[in-house]
């Protein structure tokens, strides 16, 4: 094939599109046939983009919004266990478009490199390893000597065997992680917790110490509260494990050598775009909308989600779509007075003495002048007589 | 020992509460206590609590002894002769009330022949656990409840006769059917009720078949020659009120014919019907616009100028007349004194409603629908015995709502009205499907109901059986009639010259932010422009400041606030809506100025 005739057609085509035509073309195809295909492909191509002029933002507005409307609204999807309950539906439209920052249920979807089918036993230990543990989850009864300021940990046997560990193990993290006691071993699993204190603070600082032993990660990943190992299926009929967790903790996670950094992935897209990046986290949105749509049986043309998703990340920091986010950028003041709160924005407008070049559809409609989209945005301008001759 | 709550207060403790409780219950049976009584044990709590408070939902249920009723066959016999009534079996303790507190101690049960020694309850009848609308639905216990309470809610809003006395009353907005009847197909709540007194409905003869498509999303077909006959006919009334008020310094209004020195007087046809007292004659027919009872009031303003002058003549003219698209007869007029003790004059107006296209019925079966069409009865089918439905309705109503009910009624009504009887269809205690299909066998017709049809243009007799039947319609308030509105042009509001709002104002039909939407994506840019140039205006801007200017008539020049006379303008074409907003900014010291340029 010579790649003379496609190499005319690239900026008329996608690249994609070119090499697909290349890959697919038949073998004995003449030069005269290849061109005429490409040629019924440009026309296509410019049948299929948008014109200029077209109100694609408020065309996408409505192609997500209609079906939106017909969502159910509170669906709840648990995933097996009801712990690992994943916020769907419009709650989750409305997350990712607002871009919050604290989301109802982080969750993470972690991949194995190794991909052979590992015992349950195997499953459990990574699992563990993921999970974060607390020192109040192994022990099974605190029991407070006020006169000897000392606390007394008995542990629960059958957590520590979950997670592999024996008491002096623990004693040994526990060393690791805090300085506020001393640990010794006591007999039967005990944890003897000596607190040297200033007698002035009272027994309450030997509750507070408690409190703080309690919430004490000494295992696994912080914010990883829940993990569930679920076999998934490919295309192809290939088993393999993936972890579900509740919470989420890209960076830590992505730390461990057993993860596949390839597809690890977590449902924050603010996490996502500090870890990753801003265009880890554009397609993460894509991702997710096309997820939550999906599920509903909606189907909206990707290139809508698309644009959102890049009105989104276009400043190279995630701005949701509020009053905060993309429409702080708008550039007439009508157009964001006619959002939301119209009064803060006519006082910053009066501070500053702001113009509005009544750019964009809604000023335009307030003032009764024809708005610059569709028709109504070729003008007329006369620019003197143009001499052929010269 | 077992605390004691009356009416949610402690009020002390008992030994044995079981014991109490019983001992309470004979006193009330006995009529040492009132029946309002109602007293519980909660055995999970171990806590008595003894109710006499107002507002609590109760209901009755005949008491049962040892595993049998206190109510003997003596007592419906006395029952029946009318010996005895329903408050001497309160008062002896055979039927008594039970909140939802003292149900629970209960065990009820639904027939005679259910009861063991441990039942203390028997309910009077299965009837009694369904609502009064919903009790009126026939056969209900066949349908689903969802569309037997949306049928029961539909009954609500049937004309039909809301009172006997309707003549002498002046309610607003209210309809009478002309021909009201009772339903062949009945429950005991019929009776009960008295909903006889107060019909709602006809019985029609319905035919589930479609009609070239005119019963799409449940619309109906009606039988114009069924109408002619005055099938679904109503009256509507509404009432026209004047009241003489008196004002201060001892003027007051007064209902007569306006002199046309009147401030604001009419034409001399508007006033054609007053008769010599200022009030509308009866059977005056009226449109709109006629004055109904003339009225002249006193000038609105008194200023103390005026004290000098002789008292202005000048009275207003304060008419009462029939509104835009308002028309009637004259039905009534009473003339009284109102609690202030003005003249008072309302005039009751009627105007026949007959059905058109867009009426509202439903059948009391949660299956409702407005007329599609009417259609003369030679173009409707005829049935081998030459009938010929008042009303079709489409059978993709029926499959996805199941409204067995529906098609039972339809069975039983056409069996009433060939045998001349009526049909007992109390939900639990119906007469059965199987034996009115008998029975509709043995008066000569399919016992499914369905029958030969034929094609009235072609004469053919129809390949398919259509099920034909009578049963109770309801035609329901909102009348096309009532409703309908549409404008060209109108009135505009004064404060920012778009158009009003309503049918009653005449208003302008709105295209909300949404609509607007739509236009913006189709790129239609003048379209959207057009719509919305309502209140456009010229206005002159100045050019140096950028405010808007003044045009001088007397001098013929144009006047800036800001710079004075000697300016240049330009006419700039502005909602007046946009005018009004940047003013109330100004009135709030914000300055907003226009800056001009070529508009290509």
């Amino acid at each position: 094939m010579d790649n003379a005739i496609f190499s005319e057609y690239e900026g008329l085509l996608p690249k994609k599109l070119i090499e697909e035509i290349k890959q697919k073309a038949q073998k004995g195809i003449s030069k005269k046939q290849l061109k005429a295909i490409l040629d019924d492909c440009v026309e296509e191509v410019k049948k299929a983009s948008a014109q200029s002029g077209e109100a694609i933002g408020l065309v996408t507005a409505e192609s997500i919004s209609e079906p939106a409307t017909q969502m159910t609204l509170d669906t709840f999807h648990y995933a097996g266990v009801s712990e690992m309950n994943v916020t769907v539906g419009l709650p989750r439209l409305i997350e990712i478009f607002d871009a919050r920052k604290n989301l109802k249920t982080p969750s993470m979807e972690i991949y194995l490199k190794d991909k052979k089918k590992l015992s349950n036993k195997e499953v459990e230990r990574i699992a563990a390893k993921i999970k974060a543990l607390r020192f109040g989850d192994i022990v099974q009864e605190f029991k407070i000597d006020i006169a000897n300021y000392k606390i007394t940990a008995s542990l629960n046997k059958e957590e520590l065997d979950n997670a592999d560990m024996t008491a002096s193990d623990v004693i040994a993290l526990l060393r690791k992680k805090t300085k506020i006691a001393k640990f010794s071993k006591g007999k039967n699993d005990e944890i003897i917790v000596d607190v040297e204190m200033k007698k002035d603070k009272g027994p309450n600082e030997l509750f507070r110490i408690r409190e703080r032993l309690e919430e004490l990660i000494i295992a696994g990943i912080k914010g990883i509260k829940h993990v569930l190992p679920v076999v998934r299926q490919d295309e192809d009929g290939n088993k393999e494990v993936v972890m579900l967790t509740s919470g989420s903790n890209l960076k830590e996670v992505l730390k461990f050598d057993f993860v596949d950094k390839t597809r690890t992935i977590s449902n924050d897209i603010f996490e996502v775009e500090a870890v990753l990046g801003i265009e880890a986290a554009r397609q993460k949105i894509i991702d997710e909308v096309k997820g939550v749509l999906d599920e509903q049986g909606i189907d909206i043309d990707i290139r809508h989600i698309m644009l959102v998703a890049d009105t989104m990340c276009l400043t190279g920091e995630i701005r949701g779509i509020t009053r905060y986010g993309i429409i702080k950028g708008k550039q007439g003041v009508l157009a964001s007075a006619s959002f939301e709160t119209p009064i803060r924005h006519f006082t910053n407008a009066t501070l500053s003495g702001a113009k509005d070049h009544l750019s964009s559809v809604i000023e335009n409609v307030m003032l009764n002048q024809p708005a610059p989209v569709g028709t109504g945005l070729p003008k007329v301008r006369y620019v003197g007589i143009i001499n052929k001759e010269e | 020992m077992t605390d004691v709550f009356v009416n949610g207060n402690f009020a002390g403790k008992v030994d044995n509460a079981e014991e109490f409780v019983e001992e309470v219950r004979a006193k009330r049976r006995k009529g040492t206590l009132s029946s309002e009584v109602n007293i519980a044990y909660d055995d999970e709590i171990d806590a008595v609590f003894v109710e006499s408070s107002s507002g609590r939902l109760r209901r009755p249920l005949i008491v049962v002894k040892d595993g049998k009723p206190l109510l003997t066959k003596e007592h419906l016999e006395k029952l029946k002769n009318k010996e005895m009534g329903w408050e001497e079996l309160v008062k002896k303790g055979i039927i008594e009330y039970l909140d939802a507190n003292e149900e629970e101690n209960a065990l009820v049960a639904f027939y005679e022949e259910e009861l063991t020694p441990e039942h203390t309850h028997l309910e009077i009848a299965p009837i009694a656990m369904l609502g009064l609308c919903g009790s009126l639905v026939p056969f209900c216990n066949y349908s689903p409840g969802a569309r037997i309470s949306i049928g029961a809610k539909n009954q609500k809003q049937s004309i039909g006769v809301y009172m006997i006395n309707y003549h002498n009353r002046m309610d607003m907005d209210v309809s009478i059917l002309n021909y009201p009847q009772k339903p062949i197909v009945r429950t005991d709540m019929n009776e009960i009720s008295g909903s006889d007194k107060h019909p709602i409905g006809q019985n029609f003869v319905v035919a589930i078949s479609s009609y070239e498509g005119y019963t799409i999303e449940d619309a109906v077909i009606f039988n114009r020659a069924s109408i002619d006959r005055g099938l679904a006919r109503s009256t509507y009334y509404r009432p026209l009120i004047a009241e003489e008020m008196r004002y201060a310094g001892g003027l007051s209004d007064k209902i007569e014919i306006p002199d046309k020195e009147v401030k604001g007087y009419r034409s001399e046809t508007d006033y054609r019907f007053l008769e010599d007292d200022g009030i509308v004659y009866t059977e005056a027919k009226m449109h709109e616009e006629n004055v109904v009872i003339g009225r002249t009031s006193p000038p609105r303003f008194l200023s103390s100028t005026d004290e000098y002058n002789f008292v202005s003549e000048e009275r207003r003219e304060s008419s009462m007349l029939l509104k835009h698209g308002e028309e009637g007869i004259v039905d009534n007029v009473f003339i009284t004194e109102n609690e202030e003790g003005h003249k008072l004059v309302e005039v009751k107006m009627r105007q026949p409603m007959i059905p058109e296209v867009g009426d509202k019925f439903t059948s009391k079966h949660g299956q409702k629908g407005i007329i599609g069409m009417i259609v003369p009865p030679e173009d409707l089918p005829f049935s081998n015995s030459g009938i010929i439905p008042d009303m079709i309705t489409s059978a993709h109503g029926i499959p996805s709502r199941m409204t067995f009910s529906h098609l039972m009624e339809l069975i039983g009504g056409k069996v009433g009205a060939l045998a001349g009887r009526f049909i007992d269809g109390t939900p639990f205690d119906n007469e059965k499907i199987e034996d009115l299909r008998e029975e509709l066998k043995s008066l000569g017709f399919r016992d499914t109901g369905v029958e030969t049809f034929y094609n009235p243009k072609t004469g053919e007799e129809m390949e398919m059986r259509i099920f034909v039947g009578n049963i109770y319609y309801m035609r329901l308030r909102h009348l096309v009639a009532n409703k309908i509105h549409a404008r060209a042009r109108g009135p505009i509001q004064l404060l920012t010259r778009q158009p009003t709002e309503g049918r009653a104002k005449q208003g302008g039909l709105k295209l909300g932010e949404m609509e607007k939407d739509t236009i913006v994506a189709h790129g239609a840019s003048m379209v959207l422009n057009e719509r919305f140039n309502a209140d456009s205006v010229k206005l002159p801007v100045c050019e140096k400041c950028g405010m808007f200017a003044m045009y001088d008539r007397y001098k013929n020049i144009h006047v800036c606030p800001n710079c004075g006379e000697n300016i240049d303008v330009s006419y700039v074409e502005i909602s007046y809506a946009f005018k009004l907003f940047s003013d109330e900014l100004r009135a709030m010291g914000i300055n907003t100025r226009f800056g001009l340029r070529d508009k290509f």
